[in-house]
This record gives structure tokens, C-alpha cells and sequence, in this order.
């Protein structure tokens, strides 16, 4: 058939379309983001419906249809979303990953092949369970951004441009802000917050890990707000991210529904 | 475009799912030549609809008075429930004449993506029924997908240090009829692990 084309790529996520189609939105690795029908894979008997389920790695054949294309053969890469729906924290992390994913590519069809790596990334170690998700989640997102032109100004003031490490982080302005510059509303997080973001951004794990408690709920509420801030619309998952360890046993009390934060 | 009242027929069709122009047109022309107690009929019931449909105060299924037919039912097994998303789910499980015990539905299932968390669903009452009932099993049968398998993973962790409580899930394999070379591998894989002996 003439106009196929093959790609792989990382499903985002599905919405239900008529009786047993699903519309399936993929950030694939030459084409971007792709939206795609797959038809029939709600059916039990459907041959490819388990594996465009939402953090499949999949490798698709796609035929460009008028409005949306439609996915005509599917074939697993790696097994990565089993790693994470055994796990809720690392669920709804991954809900948050994708999702923000989603937002971040307007344009449907234009190679985003580092943010494409990012998630897979992101996914991969989630999956793993080697690094906290929170760390892995709030890394995403800085280098996310980063890719959206949005990078946090963590080694030089948002405003002057001056080098150095600044006392305010202002959400507004776009990251630290000298003395002189610091606008009202502006927060002020610790060395060790600061030397966290720095670190999530570079990827410099040997850092992160090593952070407290208190440094990395604090770069999360900084990271949380400098995203929705220039997403200009709320993350539904964002709130539903299961932040807070376990209890120490790894278990939590009966009759008691985990908090969310 | 038709007159009057036939066009705002076939245009209030064309609102529900999966029901295109032509398949309004359609129906609304069934409509038209059927029996004018037929439409009446459809007309008192979707007015019943309306005015607002009862859930079971037990279990959330579709209810005609307060609690619905399986929780009435004193013949059923009062310390099994099986756990579903819809109520819809309720009927699918009803028809395999397999299972002897009592619902609970949750409303859905876990989806960060839509906005729905835990206190979206209906767990908070589950966890009060499994408290205050003599229950010994929950069977979670939520869909066999991303969002029911995230479901189930963080309703075993709330559920598995309730004392004396066993907590399954219904098993899932190769559907009958099917080709094993057509299975995909995440299908066959659970098939394999989940395998028991004869």
C-alpha cells in the first residue's frame, strides 16, 4: 500500500473512539506526535490492543489517513509500561511524564527526537526503580522545559544576566534573581534546593541522590509552579503524583487510602 | 435540512455516541413510523432517566430503590465482593452464572490523565464494607487495561493488611477462539505465568 510508513514511538496516551476504536496519541521518534486511529483494539479478540496501551514502546506501521492516520500493524520494542502499573507511585509519575509530554508538542508531525529520548528515558528509569520517582519526575521536567526553551535561570539572575548563585528563585521572571532585581513574591530555597535543580538539569545524579527530605519536596513545589507557570494550564496528573515515601515497611495501614498530594 | 420538530429529532440523536448524521436520520425515521405508544414509552422512560437515576447505597450499582437487586438478594454470598469500574461491569460477570457473591463499583478507574484519583472512585466505601462486613475475599475485576491494572496494583496495597482478607484478581490469558501465533507477547506472557496445573 502505497504512503505506509513505520516509526517507533512512546504512547501518551488513549482516548475511546465509537464502539471499539481507540485514538491513540504517540510521540514517535522521526515523526513526532502522532495521532492515530487503531481500530478494533478494544475488543477482546483485537491482535495489537494490549500493546498500544499507554507507556507502550512500540514500533508502528501507520497509514496517513485524511484527518487522522490509522495504525495498521504494531509490534512491541520493550516491555516498559509492565515496570510501571505494578507500581502506583510510579504510575501516576509516569501519567504526569506523559502527559507533559503531550503539552509540550503543539505541533503534530515535526521530529522532537530529544524530547522523544527524554521520556523514553524517564520511563526506562521509573521502570527500573533504581532512582526516586520524584527525583526522576522533576528532572524530566526541568530538561522538558529546558527543550521548550523554558530552562529555569538556576546560575545566573533571570533578569541582569549576572553570574553566580542568587538568594530569590521568582517563578514570574524565570528563575534566580540577584539582590538588586528581586521582585516581591519571590521565594527564597536553600543552598542545597538550589544545588539540587542544578543538578536534576545536568543530570548529575551523584548530587541528587545525596540531597535531604526538605531539599527536594522544596524543589518540587519550584519545579511544579516554574511549569505551570509557563504551561498556562494546569497538569490534571500533577496533583495526583504520589510524592511521599511509603511508611518505613514499605506498606501502609489498613482502611486508610494513601494521601495524594 | 428537514422541518420543525424532525430536525431537532435527528440532531438530539446526533449528540449520542457513536451515532453519526445518517444513522440519526435513520433511527429518527424508525421513530417516525413506529407506533405511537412505542414512542411514548421511550419518551416515559427517558424522563424517568432524568429526574434521576438511583445508585445502591451498598455496592454504587444502578438501583430502583435503595439498594439494588444483588444486595436485596439474601442468597448471595455476603463475604465476597468483586470489585468492578462500571455497572455495566456488574452485568458482564452476571452473565457468566459463575459468581455467587456481591459488587461493589467503583465509579471508574485510577487515571492521573483525566484527573482521577482515589477520592474520584468510590474506594472510601469499599474500605467501610470490608470493616464492618464479615467479607473474607475481594475479587478485583477491573478491565484488564493500563488504568484497571493501576487500579488493582493500588488496591492490593490498601487491601493486603486487612487480617483474615484474601484479595485475587481475576486471571487473564489467551481468549477462546484465538490463534496462539496472533497472541501478542503481553497477553501470552501473563497466559504463561498465570498457567496452572491439570
Amino acid at each position: 500500500m502505497a504512503g505506509l510508513y513505520r516509526d517507533t514511538g512512546v504512547v501518551l496516551r488513549v482516548h475511546k473512539l465509537g464502539e471499539a476504536d481507540r485514538i491513540i496519541t504517540l510521540l514517535t521518534k522521526k515523526h513526532g506526535k502522532v495521532r492515530a486511529v487503531a481500530k478494533g483494539v478494544r475488543r477482546t479478540t483485537s491482535r495489537f490492543g494490549a500493546r498500544l496501551e499507554p507507556f507502550g514502546h512500540v514500533d508502528v506501521q501507520l497509514y496517513p489517513g485524511r484527518t487522522l492516520d490509522v495504525i495498521t500493524q504494531v509490534q512491541t520494542v520493550d516491555t516498559v509500561a509492565a515496570g510501571l502499573i505494578s507500581d502506583y507511585q510510579r504510575y501516576t509519575t509516569a501519567s504526569a511524564i506523559t502527559e507533559t509530554a503531550d503539552r509540550l508538542v503543539s505541533e503534530e508531525g515535526e521530529p522532537v527526537l530529544r524530547l522523544y529520548l527524554l521520556v523514553l528515558g524517564a520511563l526506562r528509569a521509573l521502570a527500573g526503580g533504581e532512582r526516586d520517582t520524584s527525583l526522576v519526575l522533576d528532572a524530566f521536567l526541568l530538561r522538558a522545559m529546558a527543550f521548550a526553551g523554558w530552562a529555569p535561570a538556576l546560575t545566573e539572575c533571570a533578569r541582569c544576566g549576572e553570574p553566580g548563585k542568587h538568594p530569590a528563585f521568582s517563578v514570574q521572571a524565570g528563575g534566580m534573581m540577584c539582590g538588586r532585581c528581586r521582585t516581591a513574591g519571590a521565594v527564597h530555597p536553600s543552598p542545597e534546593t538550589l544545588a539540587l535543580l542544578v543538578a536534576l538539569l545536568h543530570g548529575d545524579w551523584d548530587v541528587a541522590e545525596a540531597s535531604g527530605p526538605g531539599a527536594r519536596r522544596d524543589a518540587n513545589g519550584i519545579v511544579a509552579a516554574h511549569l505551570q507557570w509557563h504551561m498556562e494550564r494546569q497538569l490534571r496528573s500533577l496533583p495526583l503524583v504520589e510524592r511521599r515515601g511509603r511508611d518505613s515497611d514499605g506498606q501502609t495501614r489498613p482502611g486508610t487510602v494513601p494521601a495524594t498530594e | 435540512m428537514y422541518e420543525g420538530v424532525v430536525q431537532d429529532l435527528i440532531d438530539e440523536l446526533g449528540r449520542l455516541p457513536g451515532v453519526g448524521p445518517k444513522s440519526a436520520q435513520r433511527i429518527a425515521f424508525h421513530l417516525l413510523s413506529s407506533d405511537p405508544a412505542d414512542i411514548t414509552r421511550l419518551a416515559e422512560v427517558l424522563g424517568k432517566v432524568a429526574e434521576g437515576v438511583q445508585f445502591c447505597e451498598t455496592c454504587g450499582n444502578v438501583a430502583e430503590q435503595e439498594q439494588c437487586r444483588i444486595c436485596r438478594d439474601e442468597r448471595r454470598e455476603p463475604n465476597v465482593i468483586c470489585v468492578v469500574e462500571e455497572s455495566k461491569d456488574v452485568l458482564a460477570v452476571e452473565r457468566t452464572r459463575e459468581f455467587k457473591g456481591r459488587y461493589h463499583v467503583l465509579g471508574g478507574a485510577l487515571d492521573p490523565l483525566s484527573g482521577v484519583g482515589p477520592d474520584q472512585l468510590r474506594m472510601r466505601e469499599l474500605l467501610a464494607r470490608i470493616s464492618s462486613d464479615e467479607v473474607t475475599e475481594v475479587i478485583i475485576a477491573t478491565d484488564p487495561n493500563t488504568e484497571g491494572e493501576a487500579t488493582a496494583t493500588y488496591l492490593v496495597r490498601v487491601l493486603r493488611d486487612f487480617p483474615g482478607l484474601t484479595v485475587t484478581r481475576l486471571a487473564s490469558g489467551l481468549p477462546m477462539g484465538g490463534d496462539l501465533e496472533f497472541a501478542d507477547e503481553l497477553t501470552l506472557g501473563r497466559a504463561l505465568s498465570g498457567r496452572r496445573a491439570l
